[in-house]
């Protein structure tokens, strides 16, 4: 592919780094407006229980407090994020269904003054059996978290493709494992805020979110507004991962508390109400079985997976689906079978986390292709490449792949890893593991059912050319994407990255973009962004054409400078052409949006998963266990990604360092935990473990050189596919050093100390029979430590 | 210790003088104010960040007499006198420090929440160590939590501004 770009391709610095080192950025909870009051919501502390009375007269006569609402002051129309499964209220009016659920809410002149007010809300309740085992709810005389929805089956999937029972029957081998995920969660480390104000009949609100498209559309609906009334606007986020990606009761109580006392209000979680509130990563189980020919190729594969949804549908219905539909993007076979039931219990709703859905099935396919390929005898890095996919491929499930470069990756990683050499000589205690990866470039159809582009933008050039602003309705949560954006402005327009501005996220002033979410917006925003600069480059080159004399297919622009083509010499400033055609013809703007194609097949569910382009990774860690603790030490991480033209190296680096860095806490050291009446045990950071900079192996992160066919420029994602192959990764490389197979995530030293002392026992004990039927002095075999043992999810 | 003040409802409070950045600031207190809060509420230095208010993620890291404190652990009336410097102290005339040019070029920026506090931290690390080791810089940041980033570049931004450079060669 031609390289011949000015501004992409380059790691320009990020446009908003001098704000954010000198902590001039403003994120939603630094804003202060005049007047403004501030806003807590009172929460259930029981998991399951009947709301029997609310007395909030006492917090009424509270000094300093100016409203105090429940169910009876708000609508009582039921949102969601998955239109299919509208079950939430902003308060509870009959039952509270997790520890956490939402009762009343409080407006306050200062924080200090909504906690006491809280506290003198009386709220009577009759405490419920609660279900809070997943594994369980299912189960005949649970209890039931909603009426209406039985056996709190929220969402039931059977697929098939193909012909799975007679692959298997005909395989040269089939296994089935299992294995369990856990409960984690994104932990951005901004905490949520909403800022709500009304003017007459119109709602501001200014939030930390990671779409304001969807928060528009879905406050509107609650509050029976036209759309145009509600404006959303987004200042700078700290951080979403998925966790930001809905409107929550800060907004729905804050817009009620800010109409009821005619003044701003702040609303704001702290770290433990994040924790409640939670649409982190669904704990799974997960059965997988594959049969195989004699060379390792896949001939069938079957997913059978629950889910434990928590008490509200979230954007989980998207997540079921996700799990089983994107599992046959890697690797390439024909038949394929995903059951899968999301069910209802009464903990904190989980919805989309970095790699939505992904990560954790990627773990245990990764997981059992590995037993797979040590039943044959096969090398690991071997298995993965027979069955790598292969570019303008169709998946089982009908997802049509144009770019893929999986088995590159995987032969780049291969050397990089030095695998062959240490795959040969690692001591015991030592093991390295590989695992593969993929995620969509944007989800082809949106969350609700719209035919709105899915994004779009403008520019405007400034009256003397000195400058040009890009208007996006997309979202900087810290990936980079306003930097991105730029750059593809100004290559476009060929003009410099250095005289870009930006405005973002605004739904009044920026057009319409769905967010931050299914690593969608270098392709989806950047082809509006393209289309906008192009736009603004053809108007450039026609005034051009008439001050040069010279016909517009003849001129070019780049850099800021209009040149002929076919002659050297004439030459043209971007400031003097723009500034000619703003008094000549009126301001200069370029408009630009993007819809995807028609994307799928017909079956039901054929939709998610759908995109107009899929990422490739492929990772190799390294690991030391100490026997004696279970501790494993990450000796390093390789990392090569087929991520299509890089607009940013540096800022790519980036996001696979980052989903890199929160794969690794999903798979050895994150998990949320809950007592036995449901409450969150560690909803703080001491205790939910963040890795530091201290835990962190040394990384090495490439990309294959890659071109997306059907991307602006070539793009694919990156953002969140880099998660996908890091938990699997860990657990082949767990096994290779110790022969044990943790099944269940995350891969705690504990567990892995626990699956060595089952090893150990089961070593002691056949080496004691061995030695019984032999006789004493008889010489011991050592052939046990190297027969692998799996360990049955706990 | 700093003169009190009780109001008609009995609640004391406590007149302090803060040295932030240089700037001289007398305020008012409650006994369990906490410096973050004084600091963001009071004074509008919002560059200061409130993650977790437990110790936990180091958002709100100040320098107290130049060592750098979560200042959510630290109550207003013990910074009383003390010299504090925040975010926007680290900056001279408008002028970046090194460290903050070197994590800008580094992208060692994403969502910028951590960012002040991992400066800060830096700063201070690289006043009392101008030349770290990799360990060093680890230990120094370790307080300070980044969820975006994986500490990759961060690291790399540390060690490249105490080695006087602040523009990677892939710049």
């Amino acid at each position: 592919m031609s390289d011949n770009h000015s501004v992409i391709g380059r790691s320009v610095p990020r446009i908003d780094g001098p704000e954010k080192v000198s902590g001039a950025a403003k994120y939603t909870g630094d804003l202060k407006f005049p007047n403004m009051l501030y806003g807590k919501i009172l929460t259930s502390p029981h998991a399951h229980a009947r709301i029997l009375s609310i007395d909030t007269s006492e917090a009424e006569r509270l000094p300093g407090v100016k409203a105090v609402i429940t169910h009876k002051d708000v609508p009582t129309l039921k949102y969601g994020l998955s239109p299919a499964r509208w079950d939430e209220s902003i308060f509870c009016s009959d039952k509270v269904r997790f520890v956490g659920d939402k009762v009343a809410a409080v407006a306050c002149l200062d924080e200090d003054t909504c906690y006491k007010a809280l506290k003198l809300i009386k709220v009577e309740y009759e405490v419920l059996p609660a279900a809070l085992d997943f594994l369980h709810a299912m189960d005949e005389g649970q209890p039931q978290v909603h009426e209406e929805y039985a056996r709190n089956i929220n969402t039931e999937i059977h697929q098939e493709f193909g012909d799975v029972a007679k692959a298997l029957a005909e395989a040269h081998h089939v296994r089935t494992d299992t294995f369990v995920g856990q409960r984690t969660y994104q932990s951005p480390i901004e905490p949520h805020s909403a800022i709500s104000m009304w003017d007459a009949e119109k709602l501001t609100i200014y939030s930390s979110t990671q779409s304001p498209h969807y928060f528009q559309h879905y406050i509107a609906r609650e509050f029976d507004m036209p759309m145009g009334d509600v404006r959303i606007i987004k200042p700078y986020l700290g951080g979403g991962f998925g966790g930001k990606l809905e409107p929550t009761g800060l907004e729905f109580a804050g817009a009620v508390l800010a109409k009821l006392t005619g003044r701003p209000v702040r609303t704001f979680y702290d770290r433990a109400e994040m924790f409640a509130h939670n649409r982190g990563r669904h704990a799974q189980y997960m059965e997988i079985t594959t049969g195989v020919d004699k060379n390792g190729k896949i001939l069938a594969a079957k997913a059978n997976f629950l889910m434990d949804g928590g008490a509200y549908t979230s954007l989980g219905i998207a997540s079921a689906y996700y799990a089983g539909a994107l599992l046959p993007l890697t690797y390439e076979f024909d038949n394929y079978q995903f059951d899968m039931f999301r069910v209802y219990t009464n903990l904190p709703a989980c919805g989309a986390q970095r790699g939505h859905g992904a990560p954790q099935p990627k773990y245990a396919f990764e997981s059992h292709l590995d037993n797979v390929a040590a039943d044959l005898g096969i090398d690991p890095m071997d298995i993965r490449i027979i069955n790598a996919r292969r570019p303008n491929t169709v998946t089982p499930n009908d997802f049509r792949v144009n770019s893929c470069k999986i088995k590159e990756c995987l032969e780049r990683v291969r050397v990089m890893s030095d695998w062959d050499e240490k795959k040969k000589n690692l001591p015991l205690g030592r093991g390295i593991g590989v695992a593969t990866g993929s995620f969509v470039t944007g989800a082809g159809y949106p969350i609700y059912r719209t035919d709105l582009p899915h994004a779009a933008a403008f520019i405007k050039v400034c009256e003397d050319g000195t400058a040009a602003t890009l208007y996006t309705g997309s979202v900087d949560i810290g990936q980079g994407s306003d930097t991105v954006l730029c750059q593809m402005a100004a290559e476009a327009m060929g003009y410099r990255y250095e005289q870009m501005k930006i405005v973002a996220a605004d739904t009044e002033i920026t057009p319409l973009d769905f967010g931050a979410y299914a690593s969608r917006q270098t392709y989806m925003s950047g082809a509006a962004v393209k289309q906008a600069g192009e736009e603004v480059k053809r108007q450039i080159l026609e005034m051009a054409s008439v001050m040069l004399g010279l016909p517009a297919d003849d001129l070019d622009c780049d850099d800021g400078k209009i040149f002929s083509k076919s002659r050297n010499g004439k030459s043209l400033s971007f400031e003097e052409v723009a500034r000619k055609h703003f008094v000549l013809r009126g301001p200069l703007l370029g408009r630009g949006s993007y819809t995807p194609p028609k994307l799928g097949g017909s079956f039901k569910g054929a939709a998610v998963g759908t995109s107009p382009a899929y990422s490739f990774g492929a990772q190799v860690g390294e690991v030391a266990i100490d026997e004696e603790t279970g501790e494993i030490t990450v000796v390093g991480i390789w990392d090569v990604h087929d991520c299509g033209k890089v607009i940013n190296p540096r800022l790519l680096h980036g996001q696979v360092h980052g989903a890199l860095y929160m794969g690794m806490g999903e798979a050895v050291w994150e998990e949320v935990l809950f007592d036995d009446k449901g409450r969150i045990k560690n909803a703080e950071l001491a205790n939910y473990r963040l890795l530091t900079a201290l835990d962190m192996p040394p990384i090495t992160s490439e990309v294959v050189d890659s071109y997306e066919p059907s991307g602006p420029w070539g793009v694919k994602e990156v953002g969140e596919g880099a998660t996908n192959p890091t938990l699997g990764m860990f657990s082949n490389a767990i096994f290779d050093a110790m022969g044990v197979r943790v099944n269940s995530l995350p891969l705690s030293y504990e567990k892995v100390w626990r699956a060595l002392k089952e090893k150990r026992e089961r070593e002691e004990d056949a080496g004691r029979e061995r030695d019984a039927k032999r006789g004493a002095g008889a010489p011991r075999e050592t052939d046990a430590a190297t027969q692998p043992v799996y360990a049955t999810p706990s | 210790m700093a003169q009190a003040i009780t109001d008609k409802d009995g609640v004391k409070r406590y007149l302090i003088t803060l040295n932030v950045n240089g700037d001289v600031h007398t305020v008012l207190v409650k006994g369990n104010a906490i410096l973050t809060n004084v600091l963001r509420d009071q004074l509008d230095l919002t560059g200061t960040k409130k993650g977790c208010e437990l110790g936990d993620c180091g958002s709100c890291t100040v320098l107290l007499d130049g060592k750098p404190v979560d200042s959510c652990l630290v109550l207003a009336v013990e910074a009383d006198g003390r010299r504090i410097t925040t975010i926007e102290g680290v900056a001279e005339n408008g002028r970046l420090d090194a460290i903050q040019q070197s994590m800008i070029n580094h992208a060692a920026v994403q969502c910028g929440y951590c960012t002040p506090g991992m400066v800060l931290s830096a700063k201070a690390l690289l006043t009392r160590n101008p030349h770290p080791s990799e360990q060093e810089v680890r230990e120094a940041i370790s307080g300070n939590l980044c969820r975006c980033t994986g500490y990759v570049h961060i690291v790399e931004a540390v060690l490249a501004t105490a080695q006087g450079r602040v523009t990677p060669d892939d710049h």
